[in-house]
């Protein structure tokens, strides 16, 4: 047997169980059965990523899903490098925050429901993570949309988060349409849906070129596209990125571990995983990085002047998972999936602090009123000042080997617009640095700005969430040490070790310009910082100033761009328009209703006529059967004839 | 020699007739005597093709014709019976329990 | 002295049909019992003329001698005296006039056109120097054995069918 089965179905027991069992048996032993099953994945995880580092390569198919001419699809697993990469960062995001969960979620009258959710997400991820073809990728891909859909409006209760968690499995779907045609279209080429066996034939279809919808466009560009539709939708790429803030609606550790840590990265996955279709078209790679660099400097703006804590992290997400895209669509997609590794540990740390702020605050989002928390919670404040040193790209800790390893290849790859993405990478680094730290002087330094009642009430976390902040910590700090780079006398080795799956992307530079790259995204990350501590620490009124010299800005960026009122006038009313209108009015009412009570009425009438046929007298019975009996007599005698 | 066909049709005028009791009387009774007429009629046809033929697979039909009819007959009269003492009547247009 | 054979089929012919309409045109149904013994000897009679002993005997003895007099029994049991004061005819026995005479019209027309297939084994030499009954034998007890277990098997469920409904017949009273 191999053991790697045991990945994606522990979790998937967990599930089985605590849903079965959880109302009446389990109740708020819950967390348990899912936390053992999830570290039991992880530690199968931290194996398979042993035999992996010893040269182990699987793609075995399991069972035959389906079967259909020469459609043949299997639940089937792929353990490659990337995979390896994608397990560890699941399971180990996973387990932490299933252990969180245990003080978060304490008491809470849906525990054992939260703890089955998180399982059939752990599961779903693991199900896209390793799968070996596009449909169980697919498979995967929706089961998390679902789980997501499920941990949003968790407090299903509230308004907001079932509203929140509707337009997150809505906005999906407009992603998830042209991936599904993606899917199709590599059917159609490759008559196949296997990785190996697409990879392997995708370049002899470099030139081909095919009539979709009546354009003549390039295979490869328009494969790369759709599947590209999907990552936009799950990664809250723009312009569909407007479900990721909402989505903060959701219990806090659900934040970290799906709207940071795991499944918005499946699209910078797909990306990855698909990187032979990808090189094959130029344009589309174009796209993937200006959508990619737009969308992290867009949402790095709008996180500049919020003040709910969980959607300036939010934003802060959309924002790196733009850099992600940024690396990929410049080539480098081990810089991605690097960025993507060491992203998890401190987005999902922040997410975790943030979610110890709100247990503190009573549920108070609003940095406003935060401030001093710093003396109160030590180990929160600590730990997610690391998380933000991080993010900032400070140098030793992990984010900045990440984050210097994209701008560079940015700078220095072949990409035509490698040197736009780059000028804009950097300031979004800037802007990065900045609002991270504005968040953190705002909240844990100064004076308390809240209530009397609030002030009283503050408080470190209990232990089971204190010690998987630690921990994530410790990844924050010291993920990126596999990968340092060349240049500062490291041995790059995440690079080589994902060389066999992803390829290797060159810069082309001489060592000065590596310097001098590196010593820019330094430079604006310690002047964001700086900036930010001087006009929230230093200078407390300087913000208000700012703020009133440029007013129409600040409402710009403070009501995100307006984009939700965009789509709203553009997409949102017309349709509800039309639903009204058009579709109650008549075809609701003039035409199904028609046919839902016409059918019934023309058969009850026509059985009130076929009831009197129905006398009871034998006679009849009889009479009838001997003209049926004459009838068919009569056919058969004239048709010998 | 009589020609087949004669037997032919007076097993057939023997089947309208089956046919014509059984439309038109009202006494249950011989209504199932018509039935009997009718199957008797079919076994006339039945060892007149037999005999043409030259063939014996006619009479092991009638034989089982037969065996089915005193099944019948038995069940049928027994049913009859039973009918007669819950509605005090054998003629058939006086009941209508089958009405839907 | 060939036309015996036409001369005694039209004699049987004529009596099968008379009796035919007797049987179902008399109010009594005790005379119509009667009558229809006597079919039921003439139509045997016919069978010994197609070469059918056999048959011509159950005839004889099953419909005859069981069948005929379970209705006699149940004639007699039921003792219907109103029977005779009431009409025997539904009202609409004209269109079952048109439905039987369509389907004997129908019948008459298809037999006239019948044609043999080719001759079998049994000719009549071969049945008069076996008998009948030990070639019938021969058939059933071989190629129709099947069948003839099921028809002891129809047998057995007409008897508990009928023990079933006497007893809730008894039940009733």
């Amino acid at each position: 047997m191999q053991y790697y089965l045991l990945i994606p179905f522990l979790p998937f027991a967990a599930f089985i169980i605590n849903i079965l069992f959880g109302r009446k048996i389990i109740k708020d032993n819950a967390h348990w059965v899912s936390t053992l099953a999830v570290a039991g994945s992880w530690i199968v995880s931290v194996m398979t990523l042993m035999d992996v580092l010893s040269g182990l390569s699987v793609n075995q198919n399991l069972y035959t899903w389906m079967l259909s001419g020469n459609f043949k699809v299997s639940v089937g697993f792929l353990i490659d490098q990337l995979t390896a990469v994608m397990l560890i960062v699941v399971t180990t995001c996973s387990t932490l925050i299933h252990i969180y969960s245990i003080g978060y979620m304490h008491g809470d009258k849906g525990y054992y429901r939260f703890f089955s959710y998180l399982s059939l997400f752990t599961f779903c991820m693991l199900m896209l993570v390793m799968a070996n073809n596009f449909l169980q990728l697919y498979f995967g891909w929706e089961g998390v949309g679902l789980c997501s859909y499920f941990l949003i409006g968790y407090y299903f209760d509230k308004k907001s988060a079932s509203d929140a968690g509707k337009k997150a499995f809505i906005v999906n779907r407009f992603g998830d349409f042209g991936f599904g045609i993606g899917i199709f279209m590599i059917f159609i080429t490759f008559g196949t849906t296997y990785y190996d066996e697409v990879f392997s034939q995708a370049a002899g279809h470099a030139l081909t070129r095919v009539n979709f919808l009546g354009f003549d466009v390039h295979l490869m560009t328009l494969i790369a596209l759709l599947l590209f539709c999907g990552s936009i939708g799950k990664s809250a790429q723009m312009p569909l990125h407007v479900w990721l803030p909402d989505a903060m609606e959701g219990p806090t550790p659900v934040s970290a571990l799906i709207h940071a840590a795991t499944m918005v990265t499946a699209g910078v996955f797909l990306v990855a995983r698909c990187n032979p279709i990808f090189s094959l078209s130029e344009t589309a790679l174009i796209v993937v990085a200006m959508t990619g660099a737009i969308t992290s400097l867009f949402a790095a703006t709008i996180g500049l002047v919020q003040n709910d804590l969980k959607r300036i992290i939010a934003y802060s997400t959309v924002s790196q998972l733009g850099y992600m895209f940024l690396a990929c669509g410049v080539g480098a997609y081990t810089a991605g999936v690097f960025h993507l590794y060491t992203h998890a540990f401190f987005k999902a740390l922040l997410f975790l602090c943030a979610g110890s702020v709100m247990h503190a605050m009573g549920g108070e989002l609003n940095i406003q009123k935060m401030g001093s928390l710093k003396k109160f919670m030590p180990i929160t404040y600590w730990t997610m000042l690391l998380a933000s040193l991080s993010i900032a790209g400070v140098p030793g800790l992990a984010g900045f080997f990440s984050k210097d390893e994209i701008l560079w290849l940015a700078y220095s790859g072949a990409s035509p617009v490698g040197k736009i993405v780059w000028a804009m990478g950097t300031l979004v680094a800037f802007l990065t640095a900045f609002y991270s730290f504005r968040l953190i002087f705002l909240t844990f330094h100064g004076r308390f700005r809240g209530t009397h009642e609030q002030e009283h009430h503050l408080h470190e976390s209990p232990k089971t969430m204190t010690v998987p902040l630690m921990i994530l910590c410790v990844g924050a700090v010291a993920s990126g040490w596999v990968g340092i780079p060349h240049l500062v006398g490291g041995g790059a080795h995440f690079t080589e070790f994902m060389k066999p799956v992803l390829g290797h992307a060159e810069g082309h530079g001489t060592h000065a310009e590596e310097w001098m790259v590196m010593a820019i995204s330094v430079a604006v990350g310690f002047s964001g910082i700086g900036l930010a501590y001087f006009m929230y620490v230093l200078r407390p009124e300087l913000p208000g100033i700012v703020t009133q010299r440029f007013l129409a800005v600040h409402k710009v960026l403070f009501n995100k761009y307006y984009i939700d009122e965009l789509y709203s006038f553009l997409i949102i009313r017309p349709t509800i328009w039309v639903a009204k209108n058009v579709l109650i009015g008549v075809t609701d009412a003039r035409v199904i209703e028609a046919i839902v009570n016409g059918v019934p009425s023309a058969i009850g009438g026509f059985s009130r006529q076929l009831r009197k046929m129905q006398t009871g007298l034998l006679h009849n019975y009889a009479t009838i059967t001997a003209m049926g009996i004459f009838i068919i007599a009569a056919v058969m005698l004239l048709r010998n004839w | 020699m009589v020609p087949l066909n004669w037997y032919l049709i007076l097993s057939a005028a023997v089947f309208s007739i089956g046919v014509f009791g059984f439309l038109t009387r009202r006494n249950i009774i011989i209504m199932f005597m018509s039935l009997e007429l009718m199957l008797n009629a079919v076994n006339i046809s039945l060892v007149a093709f037999s005999h043409y033929l030259q063939d014996l697979r006619g009479h092991v039909l009638v034989f089982f014709i037969i065996t089915v009819a005193a099944a019948e007959a038995s069940i049928g009269l027994a049913i009859i019976i039973a009918l007669f003492k819950n509605k005090n009547t054998v003629h058939v247009d006086e009941m209508n329990e089958m009405k839907g | 002295m060939s036309m015996l054979p036409q001369l005694f089929f039209g004699y049987f012919a004529f009596a099968i049909i008379v009796l035919s309409l007797l049987v179902i045109t008399r109010k009594n149904p005790v005379h119509s019992v009667m009558w229809m013994l006597l079919l039921f000897f003439h139509i045997a009679s016919m069978y010994l003329f197609l070469n059918a002993e056999f048959i011509a005997a159950i005839q004889v003895i099953v419909y005859a001698g069981a069948i005929l007099v379970l209705f006699l029994f149940v004639v007699l049991l039921l003792n219907l005296k109103e029977e005779l004061e009431s009409a025997r005819f539904v009202g609409s026995w004209p269109a079952a006039v048109l439905i039987s005479g369509g389907i004997f019209v129908g019948l008459a027309a298809s037999m006239l056109s019948v044609s043999l297939g080719p001759k079998g084994n049994f000719t009549v030499d071969l049945i008069q120097r076996v008998t009948h009954t030990k070639v019938l034998g021969q058939i059933l007890y071989t190629e129709y054995l099947f069948p003839f277990e099921i028809a002891s098997l129809v047998l057995l469920i007409a008897v508990v069918g009928a023990i079933v409904l006497a007893k809730k017949r008894m039940r009733s009273h």
